[in-house]
């Protein structure tokens, strides 16, 4: 393992940001891992660390494949991590809509030009995301509908799911956009934690790398085969509402089966305890994602459900 | 008369409502022309306040030389605004970049698509925007190449000091004034001032304008006065500056004022060490029409903004 400074941008009143890279192996630039892009991302930092870790070991037992380099960044904006913010310190941007980045430009466009220049140089590009609607998802691969995107690749990853997303305007920033328009096989992994530490989800991402590596001939690692993964596109997820706001109790969980009519959650008058409304499931399907914060607005998306799909 | 343009209830007792005021003649005849004047997409941007107030003050003075519609939302942001907040609050995405929202998509998405509906069919829309709280900008409008063409007789009627037609950019798709020009609603982003603070004159001077262009379009036969002559650029004459050191920055020019080629803008300095860590130069002969308002500069912070040429 080679530990590299790859960016770093000093400041007036706290250290330095320093990001760091981890190396393992030498040759072609397979594989490059990217976790916590956010500062409130830490599951995505955790699963880098555990892989990390799991590189490490593999590499001192001669389990990398000749002429494979591996490169892990567990963190870019730990100084947002740092003081508990989930984007940039001073403006408050988004590192993850700011790429191809602009080494001239503001401060959060240089920090992804310094990272994006290292990483657009890999092969595949995997990187630990969070999404901008907060909740729980059924571990799965996302991938952006560029024209470039390979799901049959997506599916090494042995999970359950692989997700594609046609992007919008909004996305053309993103770094899982940027890598597939200069050439490199990008996936988003998605656990199902951000904010908080999910050991089982975080144990499941860990492997799934592993297995993609392992499947790409850049490891050497006996492991589980996974899932044959359920391909969906994002547009055929079926949205559930709240009618009503207030506090939200939460009756299934992401990757259940549930069926037309069954009560998902009740939405519960926030002084009185009353029960507003019971939410009940529009079709039989597979919960993909649930809302998971204890308040909802009303009309707010409680739940994705892929329609028509068994366990 | 106050309309509820969208209500969406809030966990505990509370709706987020977007109102306008309707400003129209006693008698319609179904013909009027309609002007929709919109602001407050970021919670931090003030300057159009203002505007508002001051708008329907005079449209209510003298009734009778009304002729068409005025409608006014002040607040399309209005938790936002009320908590000092740029963005939705609880929402990751910048307001402006989720246009033209979806019925389908997260309750944020909604409220965009009804904001979108509400303004269709108007015959022109002047979306007031206050810079951020970094920045002052001098009164201006700004459009992108694909749009001048139909915007430009528009923006030289609103009495601004200047036009800035800038290059077209995926990620701007997704704003409200993309949107509704791609609708046929003729819409003009106006920049001025500064956030989180009102600046009298500008304000002033922009109601002068709008008054200009309601009288052009038959919405208003009262007095108006004749708009200055805005000096209009394209991208290529635009100088950005940018901060290279951290720490306070102090200018040296005042905003909107003639700089040569090599005249210093400013200094970065370190309140620790009492040093200048970096002196930053005019790139060429012009006018600073951008000029950083907040002092604590970043790397990358964005120090101003130069019109080149002779004025």
């Amino acid at each position: 393992m080679r530990k590299e400074l790859i960016f770093r941008m000093e400041n007036t009143y706290r250290d330095a940001l320093n990001i760091y890279g981890y190396h393992f192996g030498i040759g072609e630039k397979s594989t490059c891992i990217v976790g916590a892009l956010r500062g409130n991302e830490v599951q995505q930092m955790y699963i880098c660390s555990q892989l990390v870790r799991a590189l490490r070991d593999l590499e001192k037992h001669g389990n990398l494949v000749a002429n494979n380099e591996i490169l892990v960044i567990p963190s870019v904006n730990h100084s947002a991590m740092n003081i508990g913010k989930r984007f940039w310190p001073v403006d408050n941007t988004d590192i993850n809509r700011m790429f191809p980045g602009y080494d001239q430009g503001e401060t959060t466009q240089r920090i992804a030009a310094g990272l994006f220049e290292v990483v657009q140089q890999y092969n595949y590009g995997i990187q630990f995301a969070s999404f901008y609607m907060r909740g729980n998802f059924v571990p799965h691969v996302r991938m952006m509908e560029t024209g470039y995107e390979n799901a049959s690749l997506a599916n090494l990853f042995g999970l359950p799911y692989v997700v594609l997303r046609k992007p919008r305007p909004v996305d053309t920033l993103t770094l899982n956009y940027n890598w597939q328009i200069w050439n490199t096989n990008a996936f988003s992994v998605y656990t199902n934690a951000t904010d908080q530490i999910d050991e089982a989800s975080a144990r499941q991402a860990v492997a799934a790398v592993l297995r993609f590596l392992t499947r790409m001939g850049v490891i050497r690692y006996n492991s589980h085969a996974g899932f044959i993964a359920t391909t969906i596109h994002e547009e055929e997820l079926m949205n559930v509402r709240s009618n009503e706001a207030g506090i939200f109790r939460r009756k299934v969980e992401p990757g259940e089966e549930i069926h037309m009519g069954e009560i998902m959650a009740d939405i519960i008058d926030p002084c009185e305890g009353e029960v507003l409304s019971s939410i009940a499931a529009p079709t039989d399907g597979i919960v993909f994602f649930a809302h998971s914060q204890p308040l909802v607005m009303e009309n707010a998306v409680l739940f994705r459900i892929i329609r028509r799909l068994h366990e | 008369m106050i309309k509820t343009v969208v209500s969406v209830g809030l966990p505990v007792d509370e709706r987020l409502q977007i109102r306008k005021s309707t400003i129209a003649p006693k008698d319609l005849t179904g013909g009027e022309k309609r002007i929709c004047i919109v602001t407050g997409t970021h919670g931090d941007e003030l300057e159009g306040q203002y505007v508002c107030y001051e708008l329907i003050h005079r449209l209510n003075s003298q009734p009778e030389h009304l002729k068409g519609i005025v409608d006014v939302y002040p607040a399309l942001n209005p938790l936002g605004i009320d908590s000092i907040t740029r963005g939705i609050p609880a929402f990751d995405l910048d307001m402006n970049r989720i246009f033209p929202g979806s019925e389908d998509g997260q309750v944020q998405e909604q409220i965009a698509n009804r904001i979108v509906k509400d303004l269709s069919g108007a015959d022109l829309c002047i979306d007031i925007h206050a810079s951020n709280i970094f920045l002052r900008e001098i009164p201006q409008v700004r459009v992108s190449e694909m749009t001048a063409e139909n915007l430009l007789p528009y923006a030289k009627r609103l009495n601004v000091d200047y036009v800035w037609i800038h290059a077209a950019a995926t990620v701007l798709e997704s704003t409200l004034a993309h949107t509704m020009n791609m609708a046929g609603v003729p819409t003009l982003v106006v920049e001025m001032g500064v956030g989180m603070r009102i600046t009298l004159d500008y304000g002033n001077q922009l109601i002068d304008g709008i008054f200009c262009l309601m009288k052009d379009l038959g919405i208003w036969d009262g007095p108006v006065i004749t708009p200055k002559e805005p000096i209009i650029s394209s991208d290529g004459q635009v100088g950005f500056i940018n901060a290279n050191r951290p720490g306070i920055f102090i200018p040296k020019v005042e905003h909107w004022m003639h700089i040569k080629k090599g005249e210093v803008i400013g200094e970065i300095l370190n309140p620790l060490e009492g040093k200048v860590e970096e002196t930053l130069y005019a790139p060429f002969d012009g006018m600073v029409f951008t000029l950083r308002e907040y002092p604590i500069v970043n790397s990358g912070s964005l120090i101003a903004r130069v019109l080149g040429g002779e004025f």
